[in-house]
């Protein structure tokens, strides 16, 4: 008895040890946070005063900034992406490649996505200064208290259909009722749950709600009618798939395919975000400008070269098929192209749909993406404003007016 | 040496076994799957879901890309092997840190109830949940001009499964002496890290043997889960998704990316097997199978 009690104490003590040795982690954190925060400020203080000096003698305080067209000592950049390497991040690879990233004075690490990265959560962290993500996602974390702020939406549309075959007669969302249709959840759903809604069907008793693996095979073998797709991804992958009663590829004339931006309820979907606490901070606000420009000369150099683009994201990872990349470097060119605000620019419009469809649809279990309103801080377009200015000094094509599409062959499996 | 053919006949057969199986419930069950008793249980055999496995064998021969002479298998080598290094440093590490574990654990009764209560719970932590967090010291941390490599987080988690079993079977093994040996050491006036030495370890051994054919087994998950999970690049994790994305039109590639996982756990047993051998030489053979 005395031994058990002995025993309990001694587990006590140490559970009461490693809480206690938690605790003093957080404290040396933020103790070492603190400095390094100070810092920052006496550097942005600093800087207006080292402008007013007339000579430059301050050379280690002039370095920093890139305005004298010198740049000695880039800026080092961390950019989160959502997924690992490909095409749907051309623009940023290209950007690195091209050297335009370089030319702003900025030396980016990018950071690669996976199975349990969520891009903004990285960024709030403070693990990385920008990340690319889809809004409605973004906007969550945002409600949830991350303070990151959008300032460059990349892709003008969504990419995101729902492909049936041709004998389904799936042409619209109202031909949903009584099928059984694929969403990926996750937060991915709510465009095929607003699509449903709008046509009038009720997704909880209308249809029948399946949520899809990440590839299609559920599509091609029948199990469900309609699988959600991303035009430069999943869309390609079908086109890839051999049709065993032809023996040749599945063409697109297989299948029917509704755009969700079409039916006018495309969410955004990849845009960079910055953390919104260090934009006060003139300093990381340069180093923003910069990043965007570089990234968006990144992007119009990818119109106008997809081919280029496409051989630069296969040699960074050489595990992918060559003419599938190609086919998602054009589809995202559409998703991107024309811009008529500017590549970059956040439409009012767009924006105040997906907020309304984010608080609007629900999915099965009567949840929306968000409850509460999105305040103001949560974009802007300060930041592409100032790099527009940056890009029109460098003469590049910001609206993509005469943009057109090339035509690409997809081969099996995407090779 | 006969034994040794046997064993290794054995294992053809039991390979061939496998496949028999699979070929065999192909030829058999139904294309479309099926249903028993009202039960969707019968897997569906189309080749889309079950490719034969002699396309599964070629597909290891095709181009990885249509331009380059790369072929699938050099691809799933090289992963395999590039994961390989990795687990090994954290089964080196694992197997280290159990030791180290178990040793104090015996040294100081104490320490066991305290402690041990904790390593039981560290190991329900699902490991999903800790890849994100220890990827995240990729290029964090700094000792010096030492940066902490990004594979090396993914050492840590297979070093964090590998280490369980290892300081388990450990502390169960320094203890198994009985008590007149001890005595025998005590009458001696043995120190106790003598003890340890002559006594301990070499009566633990036939417990560690086992742990680190465990321990094995964990790093080697370890490391592909964490791969898969924090996206690190050019290891079999990394391609294991990689292929199964494209599993849409290419269902044999994602198997290939399997066989070289399934490859890597074969080296790590094998290693495991040769430290079993070297460690058991001396000992006498009753429970060798």
């Amino acid at each position: 008895m005395k031994r058990t009690t002995r025993g309990a104490l001694v587990s006590m003590l140490a559970l009461s040890l490693v809480a206690a040795a938690c605790g003093s982690d957080d404290d040396e954190s933020t103790a070492t946070e603190a400095p390094a925060a100070t810092e920052a400020e006496t550097d942005a203080t600093e800087a207006p005063a080292a402008t007013e000096a007339p000579a430059a003698t301050e050379a280690p305080a002039a370095t920093e900034a890139p305005a004298d067209g010198e740049c000695t000592e880039p800026t080092e950049v961390k950019l989160q992406m959502q997924w690992v390497t490909q095409a749907q991040f051309a623009g940023y690879y290209a950007a690195a490649d091209q050297g335009f990233y370089a030319d702003q004075c900025l030396e980016v690490t990018i950071l690669e996505g996976a199975v349990d990265i969520t891009p903004q959560d990285v960024l709030a962290n403070g693990e990385s200064d920008f990340a690319i993500a889809w809004v409605p996602k973004a906007l969550a974390s945002r409600e949830g208290g991350a303070d990151i702020v959008n300032i460059a939406q990349v892709y003008q549309r969504s990419g995101t259909l729902q492909v049936s075959f041709k004998d389904k007669g799936i042409t619209s969302p109202a031909d949903f009722a009584g099928k059984t249709i694929g969403n990926w959840g996750f937060g991915n759903e709510f465009e095929v749950f607003a699509a449903m809604t709008a046509a009038g069907l009720d997704p909880a008793t209308d249809v029948t709600n399946v949520q899809q693996q990440f590839d299609m095979v559920a599509l091609l073998a029948g199990d469900i009618d309609a699988a959600e797709a991303m035009t430069y991804n999943e869309y390609a992958q079908v086109l890839e798939a051999v049709n065993p009663d032809t023996g040749e590829l599945y063409t697109p004339d297989d299948f029917n395919v509704i755009s969700y931006e079409d039916e006018g309820v495309g969410m955004l979907q990849d845009a960079i975000w910055a953390d919104g606490t260090r934009l006060s901070d003139p300093e990381y606000k340069d180093t923003a400008v910069r990043f965007v420009a570089a990234s968006l000369q990144g992007w119009a150099y990818c119109r106008d070269n997809v081919q280029s683009c496409a051989d630069i994201v296969l040699a960074q990872s050489p595990i992918l098929g060559a003419s599938h990349q190609l086919w998602q470097m054009n589809e995202v060119n559409k998703l991107i192209w024309p811009a008529a605000s500017g590549v970059g620019f956040i439409d009012q419009a767009a924006w105040d749909r997906t907020v309304e469809i984010a608080s609007g649809a629900k999915n099965l279990d009567g949840a929306t993406v968000l409850t509460k309103p999105v305040d103001d801080g949560a974009y802007t377009n300060e930041i592409i404003e100032a790099a527009h200015a940056i890009l029109e000094g460098l003469g590049v094509e910001l609206t993509g007016d005469g943009y057109a599409p090339i035509e690409v062959t997809l081969n099996e499996g995407g090779a | 040496m006969i034994h040794r053919l046997r064993r290794a006949a054995m294992f053809v057969v039991a390979m061939l076994l496998v496949v028999a199986l699979w070929e065999g419930y192909k030829a058999i069950g139904p294309a479309k799957g099926g249903d028993v008793l009202g039960f969707g249980i019968l897997p569906r055999t189309n080749d889309q879901v079950m490719p034969h496995v002699w396309s599964m064998v070629t597909g290891l021969f095709d181009p990885a890309q249509r331009q380059g002479d790369q072929t699938v298998l050099s691809v799933v080598l090289g992963g395999a092997w590039y994961s390989f290094r990795i687990a090994l440093v954290g089964f080196a590490g694992g197997v280290a840190g159990g030791m180290a574990i178990a040793v104090v654990l015996t040294r100081f009764r104490l320490a066991e109830r305290a402690i041990l209560p904790y390593l039981v719970i560290s190991q329900t932590v699902p490991l999903i949940a800790l890849a994100p967090l220890v990827a995240g010291w990729g290029g964090k941390l700094q000792i010096g001009d030492w940066v902490w490599p990004k594979w090396m987080s993914a050492a840590v988690l297979g070093a964090f499964l590998a280490f369980f079993p290892v300081a388990v079977g450990t502390l169960r093994g320094l203890k198994s002496p009985n008590a007149a040996s001890l005595e025998l050491m005590d009458s001696l006036a043995a120190s106790w890290w003598r003890t340890l030495v002559k006594l301990r370890f070499p009566s633990a051994v036939p417990y560690i043997v086992p742990a680190l054919k465990l321990g094995g087994a964990g790093a080697v998950v370890g490391v592909v889960v964490a791969e898969i999970s924090t996206g690190l690049k050019g290891g079999i994790g990394r391609l294991i998704i990689e292929y199964s994305r494209q599993a849409t039109s290419e269902p044999t590639k994602v198997f290939t990316s399997i066989f070289g996982a399934a490859l890597l756990g074969l080296t790590m047993a094998a290693i495991v097997a040769c430290i079993d051998l070297a460690l058991m030489r001396n000992r006498p053979k009753e429970s060798a199978s």
